[in-house]
C-alpha cells in the first residue's frame, strides 16, 4: 500500500494534464485572421483538391473521374470528411486557418458561408474567377452571398415539405390557420395533428424560422443586424406555441428529430408532418410505414399561402489560399453545370438548384416531390445570413424552445433572442 | 546490501539501486545510471512535452487573447489583441460586453454548467461506489460461475461510451423501451430533472463495473486469515465488515473514488449525445465544445477555469480526504 503515496499524486497530474490537454486542444493553432490574398493566383492551373463531406451515395467519384479524364494536367483529388456537419465544420475551420494551399475547393453547408467569408478564408466569384449563376433558384443564390458580393455557388439544395395523410384530409391546407382547423379530424381518429422537430437543436432553429419567416418577420436583416423583435416575428412564433399550447402539436413533439417524426407519422399517429424530402422514398418503401399509399405532400402552409421554408443545402465555394484558382473556377463551373445537377438529382437525390430541372419530366417521374420541392424552395429563406452563425442558432434554440415549452411568454423569448444575438455581435 | 546503506535516499533516482554489485564505485555507477536514466526518458519526455506541455501552456496563453471581431466597415473579421482577464470575468461573472449575458448565450451557462456538473459528480459517483461496492463483494467469493459473473459485469465498462449513450438514447425515447416497459408517458429527455435522472441511470450503468473492479482488488489483497480470526473471535458478519473490509479497503476504495471523480468532471459524451446539453443538463466539458464554435479565445479561458476546478477537487481529495486514507493504511499495513 505505500506505494499508493506516489501512485496516487502521479496518476492524478496524468490525469489532470489529459483533461486540460484534450480541452486545448481543440483550440490550438493559430489565432491569426484577415484571409489571404485575394488577388494571387487567379491564373494558375494545375491539379486541385475538391473537399467535401462523407459521399454516401457515390456521385463525387464519378463526377470527378468524369472530370480528371478531360483535363489530364489539372486533376481533381477528392479529400472526403466524416459524414457529421460539426466535424466537417472544424476541419475546414482548421485547415483554413492554417492557411491549408491543398483544401482549394470545398463543400460548404450554407449556414458556414458567411462566417467563411467575413474570416476571408473564401475567394469572391467576381471578375477572373466569375461563375454566372443564371438560372439558379434565388433564395439558394443569396444563401452564397455576403456582403453583397458572391462567395460561393449553390451546389445542391434542400427545402421543408408538409407531408400528410389524403386518406383523412382531401385538400392539404394552404394556410397555417386552415391547417390547425383541420386537427378536429386527427382528434377524430385520435392521432397526433402536426408535427416538425422541436428538440433543441439545429432543426429547431429550421422549425422557429420557418414560423417567424412564414408571417413575415424576419431574423436577421440583409446587414446582419439582428430584427427579431417585431410584431410579424410575434406572430409567427405565437402560432407555434399556441399549437402545442393546444395539442395541436403533440407533447411528444418537444423531443423530436427528423428521425423521431418520420416514424410516428410513418406509424399513422401523425396528420400532418414537416420534413425534408428524404422521407419521401422512406414513407413509401419503408416495411414498417403504415402509410405507404395514404401520404401526400404539400408547399409548407404560411400566413396567406405557401409558408417560408428554412432553405438546405451545400455551395461550393473556392479557398483564397488556392494555388490554382483558374483550374478551381473551371471546375465550379462544372460542379454548376446542367449536367452535373441532373446526375445529382439522378444519382444521389440531391435537390438540383436550376430552376428549369424542378420540371424536367424525366426527374419529375424519378422524383414525384420535386414539383412541391420547387415551391418550397421558390418561396425559402436562408438561415440567418451571418457570421456569427453559431451564436444566432443558440440563441434562437434555447429561447424558441423556451417558449414552446411555455416557459418563457413570446415576448420575453423574443427579447432575449434579440440580446443575444446582439451579444453575440449581430448588431 | 552496504552500499545500499549508505546511500538511502539517492536510490530514489536508481530504481534498480539496491541490485549493485559492491565491486564498483558507487559513485560512478550512480553518475552512469543517472545518464542511462535520462537518456532512456528522453524520448518520453519530449513526447509529453509536445502532446501535453504545449497544448496546455498554448491554451493559457490564447485565454488571454480576445477573440477576432467583426469590423463593420469591412464586413470581414479582425485580430481581437491581448485581453486581459476579460475572457475569465466573461464566465465567471457571466458578462456580456459589459452587461449580463442574456438568456441563449453561452456565457449565461456557466454556473448552471457547474452545478449540473457537480450534480451529476456527486450523484453519479455515490450512486457508483455503493452499488460498486455490492458487486465487488459479491464478485470476491468463491462460488461457481464466479468468472463467468466477473466478465458479465466488465460488459459495460467495455462498450465505448458514445455506443452506451446512443443506446440509452433510443431506451428512453418517448417510444422506447423504457416507457414502454414501465407503462409510462414520461419525456424523458423533454424536462429537466427526466433528463437528468436519465443521464445519471446510464452513467451509473456504465461506469459501476469500474468501481467495482477497483474495490474487488482491494477486497482481494484482504488475508483470509483476519476474517477466520474474526470469526473464531465471534464476530457478526456486519462487524466483520466494518471493523475489517471497510478499513482495510479504505486506500484503494479512495484511489476508486478518485478516479471516478475526476473522470465525471470532465463528462462529456453522455449528455452531448442524449439530450445535447438541453435542459440544463450542458456540463463544463459541453459548454466549451459548443464556445470552440464561436471563438477559441474564450474557450480556452473556459477549459483553463474547468482545469482549476477540477484540480482544487483533486487537491482537496488527495489533501484532506486521500492522503490520511493513504497514510494510516500504510502505518497499519506496516506493522
Amino acid at each position: 500500500m505505500k506505494s499508493n503515496k506516489f501512485l496516487l499524486p502521479a496518476a492524478v497530474a496524468g490525469v489532470l494534464a489529459m483533461t486540460l490537454s484534450a480541452c486545448g486542444g481543440g483550440g490550438g493553432g493559430s489565432t491569426a485572421t484577415g484571409g489571404g490574398d485575394a488577388a494571387a493566383n487567379l491564373d494558375g492551373r494545375g491539379p486541385i483538391t475538391y473537399v467535401q463531406g462523407k459521399d454516401n451515395s457515390n456521385v463525387v467519384r464519378p463526377l470527378i473521374e468524369k472530370w480528371n479524364a478531360a483535363h489530364p494536367n489539372e486533376k481533381v483529388t477528392f479529400k472526403e470528411q466524416s459524414d457529421k456537419a460539426d466535424q466537417q465544420h472544424d476541419d475546414l475551420v482548421q485547415n483554413l486557418q492554417a492557411k491549408n494551399p491543398n483544401y482549394d475547393v470545398m463543400s460548404v453547408d450554407l449556414i458556414w458561408v458567411a462566417e467563411f467569408a467575413a474570416k476571408g478564408w473564401l475567394q469572391p466569384l467576381k471578375d477572373k474567377t466569375a461563375v454566372p449563376t443564371t438560372g439558379m433558384l434565388e433564395s439558394t443564390v443569396k444563401s452564397s452571398t455576403y456582403n453583397g458580393t458572391l462567395y460561393a455557388v449553390p451546389q445542391s439544395s434542400d427545402g421543408g415539405i408538409l407531408y400528410y395523410r389524403k386518406d383523412l384530409v382531401q385538400t392539404p391546407p394552404k394556410t397555417w390557420d386552415e391547417m390547425m382547423s383541420m386537427c378536429s379530424i386527427a382528434k377524430q381518429n385520435n392521432i397526433g395533428c402536426y408535427a416538425g422537430q422541436y428538440q433543441k437543436y439545429e432543426g429547431l432553429t429550421v422549425n422557429v424560422a420557418e414560423a417567424i419567416n412564414s408571417f413575415g418577420g424576419k431574423i436577421v436583416d440583409d446587414s446582419g443586424k439582428a430584427v427579431v423583435k417585431s410584431d410579424a416575428a410575434k406572430t409567427g412564433l405565437s402560432k407555434l406555441v399556441d399549437a402545442y399550447k393546444a395539442g395541436n402539436i403533440p407533447t411528444e413533439a418537444i423531443t423530436f428529430q427528423e428521425e423521431q417524426g418520420r416514424m410516428a407519422f410513418e406509424d399513422g399517429k401523425l396528420l400532418f408532418h414537416r420534413n425534408w424530402p428524404y422521407v419521401y422514398n422512406l414513407a413509401k418503401t419503408d416495411g414498417s410505414s403504415k402509410v405507404k399509399d395514404t401520404f401526400a405532400m404539400a408547399p409548407l402552409p404560411g400566413q396567406s399561402g405557401p409558408g417560408a421554408s428554412s432553405l438546405g443545402g451545400h455551395n461550393i465555394a473556392m479557398s483564397v489560399y488556392s494555388k490554382n484558382k483558374a483550374t478551381v473556377t473551371d471546375f465550379i463551373k462544372f460542379i454548376a453545370s446542367e449536367e452535373t445537377q441532373r446526375f445529382y438529382a439522378t444519382q444521389g437525390s440531391l435537390a438540383p438548384v436550376l430552376s428549369k430541372l424542378y420540371d424536367d419530366q424525366e426527374l419529375v417521374s424519378k422524383l414525384p416531390y420535386l414539383p412541391v420541392l420547387k415551391t418550397s424552395i421558390q418561396n425559402a429563406v436562408p438561415r440567418p445570413v451571418t457570421p456569427f452563425y453559431p451564436a444566432v442558432t443558440k440563441a434562437i434554440q434555447d429561447n424558441g424552445y423556451a417558449a414552446i415549452k411555455g416557459e418563457k411568454t413570446v415576448d420575453a423569448a423574443l427579447n432575449d433572442m434579440q440580446s443575444a444575438m446582439e451579444a453575440a455581435g449581430a448588431k | 546490501m552496504s552500499t545500499e546503506l549508505q546511500k538511502p535516499q539517492t536510490a530514489v533516482t536508481a530504481p534498480s539501486g539496491h541490485r549493485m554489485p559492491g565491486r564498483e564505485s558507487a559513485d560512478r555507477k550512480q553518475v552512469t545510471q543517472g545518464r542511462w536514466a535520462y537518456t532512456l526518458l528522453t524520448p518520453t519526455l519530449v513526447l509529453l512535452a509536445v502532446v501535453i506541455i504545449y497544448p496546455v501552456v498554448n491554451a493559457i496563453i490564447m485565454s488571454f487573447q480576445k477573440d477576432s471581431g467583426l469590423d463593420p466597415a469591412t464586413g470581414f473579421f479582425s485580430e481581437g489583441g491581448p485581453a486581459g482577464v476579460d475572457n475569465y470575468t466573461h464566465w465567471i461573472l457571466q458578462q456580456c460586453g459589459g452587461a449580463a449575458c442574456p438568456p441563449g448565450t453561452l456565457g449565461a451557462q456557466f454556473w448552471n454548467s457547474m452545478a449540473t456538473t457537480f450534480f451529476f459528480t456527486i450523484v453519479t459517483v455515490a450512486l457508483e461506489t455503493v452499488l460498486g461496492f455490492w458487486m465487488a463483494v459479491i464478485m470476491a467469493r468463491t462460488f461457481r460461475g464466479r468468472s463467468l459473473i466477473r466478465a458479465a459485469v466488465l460488459v459495460p465498462w467495455a462498450i465505448p461510451t458514445a455506443v452506451t449513450a446512443k443506446l440509452w438514447f433510443f431506451i428512453f425515447a418517448f417510444e422506447g423501451i423504457a416507457n414502454k416497459l414501465f407503462n409510462t408517458q414520461i419525456l424523458w429527455t423533454g424536462s429537466e430533472w427526466p433528463a437528468k435522472w436519465a443521464i445519471v441511470i446510464s452513467d451509473v450503468w456504465k461506469t459501476t463495473p469500474f468501481m467495482a473492479l477497483l474495490i474487488l482488488a482491494g477486497l482481494q489483497l484482504i488475508p483470509d486469515e483476519v476474517y477466520e480470526a474474526a470469526k473464531v473471535d465471534g464476530a457478526s458478519a456486519w462487524q466483520r465488515f466494518t471493523q475489517i473490509t471497510l478499513p482495510l479497503v479504505k486506500p484503494a476504495l479512495m484511489v476508486a473514488i478518485l478516479f471516478r471523480v475526476l473522470d465525471a468532471l470532465r463528462m462529456y459524451d453522455l449528455p452531448a449525445i442524449m439530450t445535447a446539453g438541453a435542459n440544463n443538463t450542458s456540463t463544463l466539458s459541453i459548454l466549451v465544445v459548443d464556445q470552440i464554435r464561436q471563438g477559441f479565445n474564450t474557450a480556452a479561458a473556459l477549459s483553463t477555469i474547468t482545469f482549476i476546478v477540477i484540480f482544487l477537487v483533486a487537491f482537496i481529495f488527495v489533501r484532506f480526504l486521500g492522503a490520511n486514507a493513504v497514510a494510516a493504511a500504510g502505518t497499519g499495513k506496516a506493522k
